[in-house]
């Protein structure tokens, strides 16, 4: 059995390597807000109250440009509504901590932690302390999302775009996925997600981003059941 | 007016983290759905990557010989192999610069 601190390091580590696109991305983010003329406090309060990558940028970009309250609104909704797929995966691991708990530790979910808590949970079903792995890799995600969208408000983009850099996210999302293309199943339902966000990425309010995967989740039922 | 507006958002966010984690009861979902959710990782994240590599900037499709995609297949193949993270996005970062810097 683990203790508690030993499963918190675990999340910790579990997330360190996806600082390579975490990091350059909240600079960028703090960076473009500011770029697009709003005030430093605003783009920062964005961080910590909404905490969510892409969704900030878009809903930033949405306002500059004109859009109205409403739209910007339903886009982050539909961006951040894979956070419900996320927490049904999770709720298997946390049914036992108190409500309070769980709603302190819902802020933390985010795209990596998810993905690296869930593999974690996976394969220690038996833990006792298993949310610490959550606490470790989401606080980990927080704090370095807080620091890098500051130090992009502060000094800019000051990563140089020629690096190219945002190409460190889809790469980061190989990682999480990779060891899952030795089985034709989940293969399937890759593939399923991946070519159906390119058939509908013009679709409105990004929601390529929530269409895609019910798709592949509909594929996956399908296939389930081919599999019995 | 924009804050309230990102106030608003912040609190549609959290309840899409926080519903099913703390609202719904795990028992209202049946078998044949909690079967389904051990693919949520792979039915979401290609959302991601697929776009990432395959659209640019103004959201049209890359050529077949972008370097993004050379870089991919490097880092599944070392992903694949190395079974490490950092060893995945290294070398994919690094093949993708060795063709835009070097070539």
């Amino acid at each position: 059995m683990l203790s508690k601190k030993q499963i918190f390091s675990k999340g910790i580590l579990a997330v360190a390597p996806h600082m390579f696109s975490v990091i350059p991305f909240g600079i960028v983010c703090g960076a473009i807000g500011i770029e697009l003329g709003f005030s430093p406090v605003l783009v920062y309060a964005m961080s910590i109250i909404i905490f969510g990558g892409a969704s900030q940028i878009v809903f930033l970009q949405l306002l500059s440009g004109g859009a109205s309250a409403l739209i910007a609104v339903t886009s982050v909704g539909v961006i951040n509504s894979r956070h419900l797929l996320y927490g049904a995966v999770l709720s298997e691991y946390l049914e036992k901590l108190s409500f309070i708990k769980k709603l302190l530790i819902s802020y933390l979910v985010v795209d990596q932690g998810f993905a690296e808590s869930n593999k974690f949970f996976q394969k220690n079903r038996n833990e006792t302390h298993l949310h610490y792995h959550l606490l470790g890799s989401g606080g980990t995600l927080w704090v370095c999302w807080q620091i890098s969208t500051l130090a992009g408000i502060i000094l800019g983009s000051f990563v140089p775009e020629e690096l190219g850099l945002k190409f460190a996210v889809p790469l980061t999302f190989i990682a999480i996925v990779v060891q899952d293309i030795k089985k034709l199943d989940h293969v399937i339902v890759m593939i399923t997600c991946g070519l159906s966000s390119l058939l509908f990425f013009d679709a409105p309010f990004k929601s390529y981003i929530i269409i895609s995967p019910i798709i592949a989740l509909f594929v996956a039922a399908l296939v389930l059941r081919l599999k019995k | 007016m924009t804050w309230f507006t990102i106030i608003i958002a912040g609190i549609i966010t959290y309840f899409m983290r926080m519903t099913m984690v703390a609202l719904v009861d795990r028992d209202l979902l049946g078998e044949r759905v909690k079967a389904v959710l051990a693919y949520v990782p792979s039915a979401v994240f290609p959302a991601i990557i697929f776009p990432g590599i395959f659209i640019n900037d103004y959201g049209t499709f890359i050529e077949m010989n972008d370097p993004k995609i050379f870089g991919a297949i490097v880092a599944i193949l070392v992903g694949y192999f190395s079974r490490n993270v950092i060893a995945t996005i290294i070398s994919g970062l690094f093949s993708y610069w060795i063709i835009i810097f070097l070539l």
